[in-house]
C-alpha cells in the first residue's frame, strides 16, 4: 500500500503528457486526480493507524511494513514504514499538495511540464517521509531537488534563476556530507543501509582520523547528518538560500517548500541522528539549543524588517522552525510532542499565509507591505481569512500554534531555562511583526489603487478552508494529532536520553 | 581474438575505401561497424575462459582485460555510427578515421592486456599515434593543427619519460617482465629511491593517457581543436585504456598480499602519491570547468576531473576500489558519450559549441535537451541517475579504507561541478529564449537513436545496477601470474 500512496501522483504523469498543450483545465483536473489517491490512502491511515505502537527503532512497531530486497550485493533494501514520527507528516504532504494544485491554476506557461514536475516532487516528499533505508532515504531526499531546481527556475520571479541555483548548490552540499555519513555508517554497522539495523550498533568507541585530528566517529558522523538537515531546516547560519527561494517561487511552490520540505530536515534528525547516535545527540543538544534560539530570535528581527510579504512569511518561517528545534534539543515528551505538533502546525498556518499572498499578488502583481491599506472595507472575505492566518501565526490563544509552541517551550524550560526565556521574547517579536504586517496592508484608509480590487474567489477559498478548520480545531483539540505521535516521541525520548545518559557516564 | 578480427576489418574498410573511391562512404562505416561488432562478440567468447598468459608472457588474457575489450570495441562502435552521417568532417577522410580508429582500438586492447613494459611502450605507442593524426588531419583548420602539435609534442614527452622510467626497472630488475619486477620486489633489497624515481616516470607515461594532473594540459586544446567526435572518442577510451594499464601494473606488479590485504612494498608509497594527484586532478579540472564558454571545453575540463574520481578507486589497492572504477568506466561511458552527442547534433550544422547556442534548446528540441539534462545530471552525480551509483561505489571504496580526507575532496567538488553542468540546463531551459537563432537543426534519425541508446542507461542504472555489479566484480580477476 505504501508502494501506492508514494508512487500513485506518477499515474497520472503519462496521461498529463499526452494531453494537447491547449487543453489546459484537461490538464489540470487530471493533476487533481493525480493527488487524490495519496490524499485518501493518507486519509485511510489516519483512520487505521494503530497508536499504541511506537516503532522509532522497534521494526515490529512499524505499521504498513514494505520490505524488499532492492540491490542485493550492496544490502539495499526497498523498505518503507509508518510510525508517529512520520504519520502525521505524510497527512500533512499529502493535503498540501491536493491543496496547491488549485493554488497552480494560475500557471500558464508549460502546464505539462509544471504539473509533471510537481508530481514528482510529491512522490519525493512522500517516499522521504516513508523510507527506513538509508539508501531509500537518500534517493527520494536527493529527488526532490530536480524538480524543485526546475519549478523555482522556470515558473519563478524575476530573480528565479540565482534563486534555483543558490537552492541547488545549498542542498546538494548538505545532502553529499549526508552521503559521506551513509556509506561511513554502512562499514561501521556490518554493511546494512536499514535504519532500525544501524540504531542497533553503539559508535561510542570508534574513532575516525581525519587531516592528522583524531575524533569520535558518532561525533563527526552526528554533525554531518546535522548539516546535512540544518541546511533544510534551515537553521541558523545556513538559511540564506531559503529567503531567495521563496520569494522567487511561484505561490504553490512557496506552500510546499514552507509547508513540507522544510519539516524533512526536522523529521530527519529525529528519524536518524537522533536514534542512531543518542551520545552524540546529548552531547549536542546544548549546541541545539543555541542554535534554536538564535533562528527564533534571528528570524523574527528578521521578518520585522521586511517590506516584502513574501520575504517576510519566509523569515517567520525560520522563526518558527527554531520552536521545533528547541523543542526536539530539550529531551522531554513534552518538547518533543511539542516539535512534530508545530512542524504540523507550521505546515498549515505558512501554507495559509503563502497562499493569501499568492491570492493577493495575483490580483495587484506586486507584494510591497507598504503599498496596500485598508483593504479590509474592499475585501471583507479575504481580510478574514488573513486575520486567521496571521492570528494563528502569532500563537494566539485557541489557535494551533499556540497549542505547539507552549509545548516546545515547556519542553525546553526543563532543559535549558535560560536560552527558553530568550525564545519567548520570539513570540512577542512575531506578535509585533504579523499585527504590524496587518495593520498596514488591511487597516486604515483603503489605497484609491485598489479601490476595485475582486474578491477573493470560490477556488482560493476552496483552498484555504480545510487549512482554516485545522488551525482553528486542532487550536481547541491537538489530540487527533497528538495521539498519532505521543507513543513514538515518549518512545524515542527515552531511547535517546537514557541510553544516551548511560553511555555518557 | 578480437585484435586479429579488428585488423582484419582495418584491411577490410582500406579495400573498400579505395574501391569506392569516396562516393559511398557507407561501405566503409558498414565494414567498420561490422568488424567492431566481430571484435565484440570474439571478446565475449572469452568471457569464462581462464586466465592465461599467451606470447611468452608479453600478453595475458584474464577477465579484467576482456572487460576492457569489450568496452573499447561498444564505445567505437558508437563513435564509427556518429561518424558516418557527420557533416563536419569532409568525406573524403571518412574511410582514414575509421582506419585510425580501429587502429587505436588495437592498441588499446594490447595496453589493457599487455603484461610486460615494452610490450606496454609498445601498445601505448600504437594507441597515441592513430591519436595524433584523428586529432589534426580530419578537420583542416589552424585549431585542430595546433591541437595536434600540442598531442604530439605532449605525448613524445610522456612516453620518453616513461621510457626512461622503464630502462631504471630494466637496470634493477634485468627484465622487463612485471612479473619478475614483481618477484624482485618480494625479495627486498632494492634501492629504494630508484626504484621510487622509476614508478614515478613510468606514471606519466600512463598519466598522459588519463590525463590525470600534472600530465593533462594537452587535453583542453586538444578536445577543442579535434572535430567532435573524435573529442568524444578521446575522452572515454584511452582514457579507459590508461587506466586499466595503471591498474594493472600497480597491482600485480608493485604490490605484495600480506595478511590477505594487499599493501605497497615498504618505502615505495605509490597509494600515497596516486591519492594526492586524485585529489589535485580533480579540483584542477572542476575548477577550470567553472570558468569556459565552450561546452567541448568545459567537458574536456570536467573529463580531467572524472579521471581524478576514477583515480580514487586506484589508491584503495581493494577490491571493492577496482570494481568501482570499472563500475565508473561503464557509467561514465554511456553518460560522457550522451553529452558529446547532444553537442555534436547541435555543432553539425553552426559549427559552434558555446554555452550561448544551447538558449531555450529545452523548449525547441526536446528530444536533445531532455537526454542532455540527464547526462549533465548524471555526471554531477545526482540520484536517480547512474553516475550517482557509480559516485556510490567510489566513495564507498574510499570511506570503507577511512580515507576520509579523499572522500571529502571528492563530495566537495561533486558540489563544485553541479554549478557548470547546471549551467548547461539552465540555458536550455531556464534562459529566456529571446531572440536567438530559431532555424530549426536537423538531426539524423541514427543520431537520435544513439543519444536515447545512451539516455536510457543512464536513468535505468540508476535504479537497476545488479547486472554491471556482477559484471564489475567478474571483472576483477587479474592475472597474477601464480
Amino acid at each position: 500500500m505504501l508502494s501506492w500512496l508514494t508512487f500513485s501522483p506518477l499515474l497520472v504523469v503519462v496521461p498529463i503528457l499526452l494531453t494537447p498543450s491547449e487543453k489546459k483545465n484537461v490538464i489540470r483536473w487530471l493533476a487533481v486526480l493525480g493527488t487524490v489517491p495519496a490524499l485518501l490512502l493518507a486519509l485511510y491511515i489516519f483512520g487505521s493507524f494503530d497508536r499504541s505502537l511506537a516503532g522509532v527503532n522497534e521494526s515490529a512497531g512499524f505499521q504498513y511494513v514494505i520490505q524488499k530486497d532492492w540491490i542485493r550485493s550492496f544490502h539495499i533494501q526497498y523498505y518503507m514504514g509508518i510510525d508517529g514520527l512520520s504519520v502525521s507528516m505524510i497527512l500533512l504532504t499529502a493535503l498540501l499538495s491536493f491543496l496547491c494544485i488549485f493554488a497552480s491554476w494560475g500557471i500558464d506557461r508549460g502546464l505539462k511540464g509544471y504539473f509533471t514536475m510537481f508530481l514528482l516532487l510529491e512522490v519525493g516528499m512522500l517516499g522521504t517521509f516513508l523510507a527506513l533505508d538509508f539508501f531509500l532515504f537518500y534517493i527520494f531526499w536527493e529527488i526532490m531537488l530536480l524538480p524543485m531546481y526546475f519549478l523555482i527556475g522556470i515558473w519563478g520571479g524575476p530573480r528565479k534563476v540565482y534563486a534555483a541555483i543558490k537552492f541547488f548548490l545549498f542542498t546538494l552540499f548538505g545532502s553529499v556530507l549526508m552521503l559521506v555519513a551513509m556509506l561511513a555508517l554502512y562499514f561501521k554497522a556490518g554493511h546494512s543501509f536499514n535504519l532500525i539495523e544501524l540504531m542497533s550498533f553503539d559508535y561510542s568507541g570508534e574513532t575516525v582520523r581525519l587531516f592528522g585530528l583524531t575524533m569520535g566517529f558518532a561525533k563527526l558522523m552526528f554533525i554531518l547528518l546535522f548539516i546535512g538537515f540544518a541546511i533544510k531546516v534551515p537553521t541558523f547560519p545556513f538559511h540564506t538560500w531559503l529567503p531567495d527561494a521563496h520569494v522567487e517561487a511561484p505561490t504553490a511552490i512557496s506552500v510546499i517548500l514552507a509547508g513540507v520540505l522544510l519539516k524533512m530536515g526536522a523529521y530527519g534528525m529525529m528519524r536518524i541522528s537522533f536514534p542512531i547516535f543518542p551520545d552524540a545527540t546529548l552531547w549536542f543538544s546544548g549546541a541545539l539549543a543555541v542554535i534554536a534560539m538564535i533562528n527564533i530570535v534571528y528570524g523574527a528581527l528578521c521578518a520585522m524588517a521586511q517590506t516584502d510579504f513574501k520575504k517576510l512569511v519566509a523569515y517567520s518561517s525560520i522563526s518558527h522552525m527554531g520552536f521545533v528545534l528547541l523543542g526536539m534539543a530539550s529531551g522531554t515528551t513534552q518538547g518533543m510532542n511539542g516539535a512534530i505538533l508545530q512542524m504540523f502546525n507550521h505546515g498549515t498556518i505558512t501554507a495559509m499565509l503563502f497562499l493569501l499572498v499568492g491570492v493577493l499578488y495575483d490580483r495587484a502583481h506586486h507584494r510591497d507591505l507598504d503599498g496596500f491599506g485598508g483593504l479590509m472595507s474592499r475585501m471583507p472575505v479575504y481580510g478574514s481569512f488573513s486575520s486567521l492566518a496571521f492570528f494563528a501565526a502569532l500563537g494566539l490563544p485557541g489557535l494551533s500554534s499556540f497549542v505547539s509552541e507552549l509545548l516546545t517551550l515547556l519542553g525546553g524550560w526543563q532543559t535549558y531555562p535560560a536560552i527558553t526565556i530568550v525564545c519567548t521574547t520570539g513570540i512577542i517579536l512575531g506578535a509585533a511583526y504579523m499585527l504590524w504586517t496587518l495593520q498596514r496592508v488591511f487597516l486604515g484608509p483603503l489605497n484609491p489603487r485598489y479601490a476595485d480590487l475582486p474578491e477573493i474567489n470560490r477556488r482560493e477559498v476552496f483552498t484555504l478552508v480545510p487549512l482554516a478548520i485545522l488551525v482553528i480545531v486542532l487550536g481547541f483539540y491537538p489530540h487527533p494529532v497528538l495521539d498519532l505521535l505521543r507513543t513514538s516521541t515518549n518512545h524515542l525520548v527515552d531511547l535517546v536520553w537514557e541510553t544516551g545518559r548511560v553511555s555518557v557516564h | 581474438m578480437p585484435e586479429i578480427v579488428l585488423s582484419l576489418a582495418i584491411l577490410a574498410v582500406l579495400v573498400a575505401d579505395m574501391l569506392a573511391g569516396g562516393r559511398r562512404r557507407g561501405l566503409n562505416a558498414i565494414m567498420a561497424c561490422i568488424g567492431l561488432l566481430v571484435a565484440f562478440a570474439a571478446a565475449l567468447l572469452q568471457v569464462g575462459t581462464e586466465p592465461v598468459a599467451l606470447f611468452e608472457g608479453m600478453l595475458v588474457l584474464d577477465p579484467f582485460g576482456i572487460f576492457f575489450k569489450l568496452f573499447f570495441t561498444a564505445v567505437t562502435m558508437v563513435i564509427v555510427l556518429v561518424v558516418h552521417p557527420y557533416r563536419e568532417l569532409s568525406e573524403r577522410y571518412h574511410g582514414e578515421a575509421y582506419v585510425m580508429m580501429l587502429g587505436t582500438v588495437i592498441g588499446m586492447m594490447l595496453l589493457a592486456t599487455a603484461n610486460n613494459l615494452l610490450m606496454i611502450y609498445l601498445a601505448l605507442e600504437m594507441t597515441s599515434l592513430p591519436s595524433y593524426l584523428l586529432t589534426s588531419v580530419l578537420r583542416r583548420d589552424a585549431k585542430s593543427s595546433e591541437a595536434g602539435l600540442k598531442y604530439v609534442l605532449f605525448g613524445a614527452a610522456a612516453s620518453g619519460a616513461m621510457v626512461y622510467g622503464m630502462s631504471l626497472f630494466y637496470g634493477m630488475t634485468g627484465s622487463l617482465s612485471i612479473e619478475s619486477l614483481h618477484a624482485v620486489l618480494v625479495q627486498g633489497g632494492f634501492p629504494t629511491g630508484a626504484m621510487l624515481v622509476a614508478t614515478v616516470f613510468v606514471l606519466a607515461g600512463f598519466g598522459f593517457k588519463i590525463s590525470m594532473v600534472p600530465f593533462h594540459s594537452w587535453t583542453p586544446d586538444v578536445y577543442e581543436g579535434a572535430s567532435t567526435p573524435v573529442t568524444a572518442f578521446f575522452s572515454v577510451a584511452p582514457k579507459a585504456a590508461g587506466l586499466a594499464v595503471l591498474l594493472r601494473f600497480f597491482s600485480s606488479g608493485l604490490s605484495t598480499v600480506e595478511d590477505g590485504l594487499r599493501q605497497p612494498f615498504a618505502g615505495l608509497d605509490w597509494p600515497f602519491l596516486l591519492a594526492v594527484i586524485s585529489a589535485v586532478t580533480m579540483t584542477l579540472g572542476n575548477l577550470a570547468a567553472l570558468k569556459q564558454n565552450n561546452v567541448k571545453r568545459m567537458l574536456a575540463y570536467s573529463s580531467i576531473a572524472h579521471a581524478g574520481y576514477m583515480l580514487m578507486g586506484a589508491v584503495l589497492l581493494s577490491d571493492s576500489g577496482l570494481q568501482a572504477i570499472l563500475f565508473y568506466l561503464v557509467v561514465y561511458g554511456f553518460m560522457n558519450l550522451g553529452a558529446f552527442l547532444v553537442v555534436i547534433a547541435l555543432s553539425a550544422q553552426t559549427r559552434r559549441e558555446d554555452f550561448e547556442h544551447y538558449r531555450g534548446l529545452g523548449w525547441r528540441m526536446p528530444l536533445l535537451a531532455v537526454p542532455m539534462a540527464f547526462f549533465m545530471f548524471s555526471l554531477t552525480g545526482i540520484p536517480p541517475f547512474a553516475g550517482f551509483v557509480g559516485k556510490v561505489y567510489l566513495f564507498r571504496a574510499v570511506i570503507e579504507q577511512d580515507l576520509y580526507w579523499l572522500a571529502f575532496v571528492g563530495i566537495l567538488n561533486s558540489v563544485v561541478s553541479l554549478y557548470y553542468y547546471m549551467r548547461i540546463v539552465k540555458t536550455m531551459y531556464l534562459d529566456d529564449p529571446g531572440e536567438s537563432p530559431l532555424e530549426p537543426i536537423r538531426v539524423p534519425r541514427l543520431h537520435t537513436a544513439l543519444i536515447l541508446v545512451m539516455a536510457v542507461p543512464t536513468l535505468i542504472l540508476g535504479f537497476r545496477f545488479g547486472l554491471l555489479d556482477r559484471l564489475s566484480s567478474y571483472s576483477l580477476r587479474i592475472f597474477t601470474g601464480s
